[in-house]
């Protein structure tokens, strides 16, 4: 154990060699409740956007009974994700993550802290990515909708085969950084002892009271985590065909940034928007 | 003569503007009947009315006699026979020339990826756009993209196409392509309801011709007539006007 006089570095040379493995290990869980957070979250933002997205039956005159029960039932289910985004939105993670994982206990639930832990991120997550999807979807030409609707298709129809997949096209960069958000944020779930890699960083720093060290190294660690997954991001959306500019649209960071991402196009953006 | 869609005191409005104000009128099978007017005088909201597009507020839409307002007949299957050709093409911008033409047929109509796939190759052989199968629709030139939206049309077999204007948004080199291709229809015989302003095309093409004036329809009959020898003033106006 290195003396009170160690410098700096050898304090980290040690503490990396001592606790390197749990370092690890607890970047490994945050990946994992951050990657499969996002991916569940996105999920439950599409079938909330969908929903919030159905409007009611057209009809003139006297509706059918069968039609007015759906349409209330539309619309009460319309209020209560309503009520989701906005109860989601806002409060902290953090008081989420406490309400929930001891409401259950309360309940006489005892989860799993995994469990919890992707739970309460997917929810999360699920609330903004609702507002995004919803912003993807108004950015698609009405004309979509109407072409689609007036060949017969259903509105589950028009959704998944024709607006969904140019909508996700759009927000991809906004769905990129939800995940660099949630690598980041998921460090408030040490609240519920996740094992992740802040709740490992602090059991490791009380061990010898070597505070700034170990918050040091796990300050690179989160830096690498999120500068490469937005390299790999930036990668796969230039891979994929679509637009050459975007706007972002509910991003939890960034409410209304727009990413000019191609150079050679700009000019082809610029007389779009102003012929 | 068999009616295949008839409009009865057909009203609607957009908050306190009144776009239609009591519009009858039938298309019968196997015609082409042309609507003729100034902009805002709701002859786009009646075509988009008569698809469902807007919800009139009174009136009835008759198609083969059922009243397609009062919430009994099978939409999706309303709207397969009854097509749409939009002023803005609006082709599906996340699929090829191909599947734009097979979406609806295997996801309306239930029918499989072969057939679907047969058919839209028929169509996109009609209207000259088969050697284009595999293109994205922002590849295309303006003309091309409603000639594919005129076979994804017509990929459905529908028994009705309404035509909002369809020429409106091309350049004017691109204005025959399109044109040809709806002669050839007419000439087939299918039920065709053009919103336009392609005089030409009325005279040469259309068995019925209805001029809409704010919201009312003022002259209706033969090209010949209303074309020919129009009565009232306005449509005498509006007639000079597109020369």
């Amino acid at each position: 154990m290195p003396t009170a006089s160690t410098s700096f570095f050898g304090w980290v040379a040690f503490l990396l060699q001592k606790y390197g493995m749990l370092f690890l290990r607890g970047t490994g869980m945050t990946l994992l409740i951050a990657l499969t957070g996002t991916i569940f979250g996105f999920i439950i933002g599409l079938l909330v956007a969908i929903v919030r997205a159905t409007s009611p039956m057209p009809s003139l005159g006297r509706k059918s009974a069968a039609a007015a029960v759906r349409d209330a039932l539309l619309k009460a289910v319309q209020l209560l994700l309503g009520a989701y985004i906005q109860v989601f939105r806002g409060t902290p993670m953090i008081v989420q993550a406490v309400v929930i994982y001891y409401g259950a206990q309360y309940a006489g639930m005892y989860m799993d802290t995994t469990f919890a832990a992707i739970f309460i991120i997917s929810i999360n997550t699920g609330a903004y990515m609702a507002e995004i999807i919803r912003g993807g979807v108004i950015s698609i030409d009405k004309g979509q909708f109407e072409a689609a609707h007036a060949i017969g298709m259903t509105h589950w129809q028009t959704m998944t085969t024709v607006v969904l997949p140019q909508a996700i096209r759009n927000i991809l960069p906004s769905v990129g950084n939800e995940l660099i958000v949630n690598i980041k944020d998921s460090s408030v779930l040490n609240v519920i002892s996740v094992s992740e890699l802040f709740f490992q960083a602090k059991s490791a720093a009380g061990a010898y009271y070597r505070y700034f060290e170990v918050y040091f190294i796990i300050a690179v660690i989160y830096l690498i985590l999120t500068l490469t997954v937005s390299r790999i991001l930036r990668f796969i959306e230039r891979k994929m065909d679509g637009p050459d500019n975007y706007v972002i649209h509910g991003s939890q960071s960034d409410s209304r940034a727009e990413i000019v991402v191609s150079r050679e196009n700009a000019e082809e953006v610029e007389k779009r928007w102003n012929p | 003569m068999e009616s295949v869609i008839e409009v009865k005191n057909l009203h609607k409005a957009f908050g306190s503007h009144e776009v239609l104000k009591g519009i009858d009128f039938s298309a019968n099978k196997g015609e082409v009947t042309c609507i003729i007017g100034s902009s805002g005088s709701g002859k786009s909201t009646l075509l988009r009315c008569i698809n469902l597009l807007e919800m009139p507020d009174a009136g009835e839409i008759l198609y083969h006699g059922e009243n397609i307002l009062t919430g009994g007949v099978n939409m999706p299957r309303y709207h397969a026979r009854v097509g749409m050709v939009f002023q803005q093409f609006n082709l599906f911008g996340n699929m090829n020339v191909l599947h734009n033409c097979m979406t609806g047929q295997m996801k309306v109509l239930g029918r499989t990826k072969q057939e679907s796939e047969a058919n839209a190759l028929k169509y996109l052989k009609k209207v000259g756009m088969d050697a284009y199968v595999d293109a994205k629709p922002r590849q295309l030139s303006g003309g091309q993209k409603q000639r594919v939206a005129i076979a994804r049309a017509l990929a459905m077999d529908p028994e009705v196409i309404l035509f909002d204007e369809p020429t409106s948004a091309l350049d004017p080199e691109m204005v025959g392509e399109v044109l040809a291709v709806m002669q050839t229809l007419a000439q087939e015989g299918l039920t065709m309801l053009v919103v336009t302003h392609e005089m030409g095309f009325a005279r040469a093409v259309a068995h019925q011709v209805v001029f809409m004036d704010g919201g009312v329809i003022c002259e209706q009959g033969a090209p010949a007539d209303v074309l020919g020898a129009p009565k009232s003033e306005r449509l005498q106006a509006f007639l000079k006007s597109m020369l």
